[in-house]
């Protein structure tokens, strides 16, 4: 166990790094972008005197690399600062928007990894049957087809034609968690069509790869019943891969969000990234990046201990 | 008396729907054999029924960002102001038929230069806190715009030198100059009344205010349940409850029309509006506004720097397809000076300019500029379709002989680095309660934003007269004089007076008349309109 535990602590130290050199990425490239704070908060109704006196306040007339030390000051003591525009704090700006962002992929989480890989290993069994064929096309239709315009149908069925589900998914705190599940149920649909087809082709990849396998052929010749064969024998190998897929989609579920929050309306942290942006808030904009970052690093960190515990070949390399 | 009783049913029917006006109402029963006051009674019962109290009226808005604040300084997006005008008050409002009318001050009066205004305030209006209105409220709030600010209405203020109190319920507005339109100035967006804290400064922090409903609840870029404050000192708030949704993208806000998620939305899609047209339950409202596109040229720059040269430029637009396949009809054509008919003294004869491309030909060669070619920047985020306008200028100018080069300037950043920078541009520009203030903003010849760098002695001198004349015969002769002066050597091209076009279920009534000043009513439908039965 105690090499696992080496290797969460080097990845930690490598993941920390990688984060800083993000946030010095995003800085610079928030500079970067035409005008400045202070023209997109007043707006086309700025003057030059409020231009000035906003930017004075706002502390925008120190250089550039003064303003990012003093943030990553605060940072490095987990103090992410206040948002510029509106002066509240980056967590309070940010949390409850962070939360429902985790709880829309949750959901959608909690649907589309055990359905996929259930479908994965059906159509693993009933490889190249009718079955398999048209979950493929299904699925990858899906796939190819961006999300906005999934979002679209659904709600021209769902809502429009038979007014299952509301259209728009905005929660509000005296909603009970039922009618937060009913009310998030489109997006969350959406992006459970989106993220299922590489999670179920990758599953039933990994599985017919082994199906070749002398063991399996072993497996067989014994006499064991082909959804055995696959479930028992072939699956537990098969684990190192599909759990790297399912990492990679459960942090496209929290990052690649965006677009399905514009067309329902969900407010979750994508919209807060996308107006943070237009206004050229450099703490909110960094904090949010910092997430989507350190969720892609815990999550790949995840997928490779997952690999190396259901596989204990991996612990002793070569 | 014998009554067509189908023809009245139907007439009553068309009222309640706010299908006709009062006065058709009135002539079609009268000609229909009802007697004056049989159809005023008709008009006031049956047909137009008192308005009903209650329920929650929920209203989709576009434009809110989750960086948005309270701070009234920095109003800028759609849902700061849809939401000021329901949380907040301000001196006086602009009614839905476009007259100025008492919100917390009943009464305003000017000396004879206009330039000692006061203002009573009602002394019924109190904060959702319960704390009355007082004078000191209104002193400070509008100080947040003057002096040492990072207040957005900075300029609008500039003139006045000093803000009174005069006991507890009157205000005294000292200006250096006169200004006969301070009242109508005091609609500004950003000119909301917020509570005074002791040290002269304002709570804006708190969102309390003294507006028709109060917030209970909301988020920034999320939405906002508000519901209504009882001690309100106007009249209207017939809803319950209120609430706001920020629906930015056109296709939820419009499918939660459809629903029925939302009671009305604040803009809808041009491209689609004919189809949501033919939906029972919808009605779809298409108010012209002061709201304007221009296309401001450099009269200091060359080839601008021509009368003859600008007035061919304004020729070679074909306004009518513009408005017919930019807009899809949802404008008002422009005429070249920059008052539209939704402002007040709107001058109703002066000859509209047409496409005319030879007789463009025929000023360029005056100019001894033929073969002129020349280039607009331009840019998607202006307004729907600003970049199509300008390639379908250009193809409008072929005919004259010029050559419109169009520009594609990035979206971010186009108020910072493209407009007052470059000599030929589109912009778009909100509307303004008055030519007064418009003419001061950005074509008086010292403006900031004298987006055409026109200078005409004239036109100034007017400006300044016109401005502290409080004789309004004589204000509407000089705004004649300058609109013909801004039309005929200004440096402003302006195609088309956007419309505001929005939407209501049908069981949403509303008023005979619905403001300018903002989409969904002035901003004020939440206390305007209301639910059938």
């Amino acid at each position: 166990m105690g090499d696992i535990l080496g290797l969460v602590g080097k990845r930690l130290g490598l993941g920390l790094i990688i984060l800083l050199v993000i946030s010095i990425i995003i800085f610079f490239m928030v500079e970067l972008l035409p005008g400045d704070i202070a023209q997109a908060v007043l707006g086309q109704g700025a003057t030059e005197e409020n231009l000035r006196a906003l930017r004075e306040e706002m502390g925008l007339n120190q250089p550039a690399i003064v303003r990012y030390l003093d943030w990553l000051r605060g940072a490095v003591m987990f103090d992410f600062g206040n948002s510029i525009v509106t002066g509240e704090s980056v967590a309070n700006t940010i949390s409850e928007r962070f939360i429902n962002t985790l709880f829309l992929a949750a959901y959608a989480a909690m649907i589309a990894v055990p359905v996929s890989i259930v479908l994965g290993v059906l159509v693993a069994l009933l490889r190249n049957s009718i079955f398999d064929r048209v979950a493929n096309v299904v699925s990858l239709s899906f796939i190819s087809s961006p999300e906005f315009f999934l979002g679209y149908i659904l709600i021209l069925y769902f809502a429009v034609k038979w007014s299952m589900f509301p259209a728009i998914a905005s929660l509000s705190n005296d909603m009970s968690f039922l009618e937060l599940l009913q009310r998030a149920f489109l997006p969350a649909l959406t992006l459970v069509l989106v993220v299922m087809a590489h999670m179920m082709r990758m599953t039933r990849a990994a599985i017919i790869n082994l199906l070749a396998s002398p063991y399996i052929e072993m497996a067989r010749l014994k006499g064991t019943p082909p959804w055995k064969v696959i479930v028992r024998h072939a699956l537990p190998n098969a684990w190192a891969p599909i759990i790297n897929v399912v990492a990679l989609n459960l942090a496209y579920l929290i990052t690649g969000v965006v677009l399905v929050e514009v067309v329902f309306v969900y407010p979750g942290i994508g919209q807060a990234l996308v107006d943070a942006v237009s206004k050229r808030d450099f703490p909110v904009v960094q904090a949010c990046c910092l997430i989507f970052a350190a969720t892609f690093i815990l999550l790949n960190l995840a997928a490779d201990v997952g690999a190396i515990l259901t596989n204990p070949r991996l612990r002793h390399p070569k | 008396m014998t009554t067509n009783t189908i023809l009245m049913k139907r007439l009553a029917e068309a009222a309640r729907h706010g299908k006709v006006s009062r006065r058709s109402f009135m002539s079609t029963a009268i000609a229909a054999g009802m007697t004056a006051s049989a159809a005023t009674g008709l008009w006031t019962g049956s047909a137009r029924a008192e308005p009903k109290r209650g329920g929650t009226f929920k209203v989709g808005m576009h434009d809110g960002n989750s960086s948005d604040t309270h701070d009234p300084g920095q109003y800028v997006s759609r849902q700061q102001i849809y939401l000021a005008h329901q949380y907040r008050s301000y001196l006086t409002m602009i009614e839905s038929d476009g007259t100025l009318g008492p919100d917390l001050a009943t009464e305003w009066s000017a000396n004879d230069t206009a330039s000692v205004w006061t203002f009573s305030l009602n002394p019924n209006a109190s904060f959702h806190s319960g704390r009355p209105v007082m004078a000191k409220d209104v002193v400070a709030s509008l100080n947040h715009h003057r002096g040492e600010t990072t207040s957005a209405a900075k300029a609008l203020l500039t003139t006045v030198t000093d803000v009174q109190a005069d006991g507890d319920h009157t205000v005294v507005v000292t200006l250096e100059n006169g200004i006969a339109d301070l009242p109508w100035l005091m609609t500004d967006y950003h000119m909301a009344i917020c509570p005074a804290n002791d040290d002269g400064s304002i709570d804006w922090e708190s969102g309390d205010g003294s507006g028709p409903y109060k917030i209970d609840d909301g988020e920034w870029g999320v939405g906002w349940k508000l519901s209504r404050h009882d001690g309100w000192h106007g009249t209207g708030a017939y809803f319950d409850k209120v609430e706001m949704l920020v629906l930015n993208d056109p296709n939820a806000r419009q499918t939660a029309l459809v629903t029925g998620e939302v009671d009305a939305v604040s803009l809808i899609d041009l491209k689609t509006s004919a189809l949501l047209q033919r939906d029972p339950n919808i009605v779809v409202e298409n108010v012209p506004s002061a709201a304007a596109i221009t296309m401001p040229m450099f009269c200091d720059t060359a080839p601008y720097d021509n009368v003859d040269v600008r007035n061919a430029l304004k020729l070679a637009m074909n306004r009518d397809e513009i408005i017919e396949k930019i807009a899809f009809g949802a404008a008002t054509k422009g005429n070249d000076f920059h008052h539209s008919p939704a402002m007040p003294y709107w001058p109703d004869d002066i000859p509209q300019r047409d496409y005319d491309p030879d007789q463009a030909k025929s000023l360029l060669k005056k100019a001894g500029a033929e073969g002129l070619s020349v280039s607009i920047s331009t840019a998607d985020s202006l307004f729907s379709g600003a970049v199509d306008m300008c390639v379908l200028y250009a193809e409008h100018a072929k005919a004259a002989g010029i050559d419109v080069k169009v520009v594609r300037e990035p979206n971010d950043g186009y108020y910072s680095e493209v407009w007052l920078k470059k000599s030929f541009c589109a912009v778009s520009w909100g509307a303004r309660p008055t030519p007064d203030v418009m003419y001061s903003l950005a074509y008086k010849s010292d403006a900031a934003w004298n987006e055409s760098h026109w200078q005409n002695e004239r036109f100034n001198e007017l400006l300044v007269k016109a401005k502290a004349e409080l004789n309004n015969e004589l204000r509407a002769e000089m705004y004649r004089e300058m609109a013909m002066l801004s039309r005929d050597d200004g440096g402003t091209i302006i195609p088309m007076f956007n419309n505001f076009v929005y939407a209501r279920r049908k069981n949403v009534m509303r008023g005979e008349h619905l403001a300018a000043s903002w989409e969904i009513d002035g901003a004020r439908a939440p206390s305007r309109w209301w639910f059938d039965g």
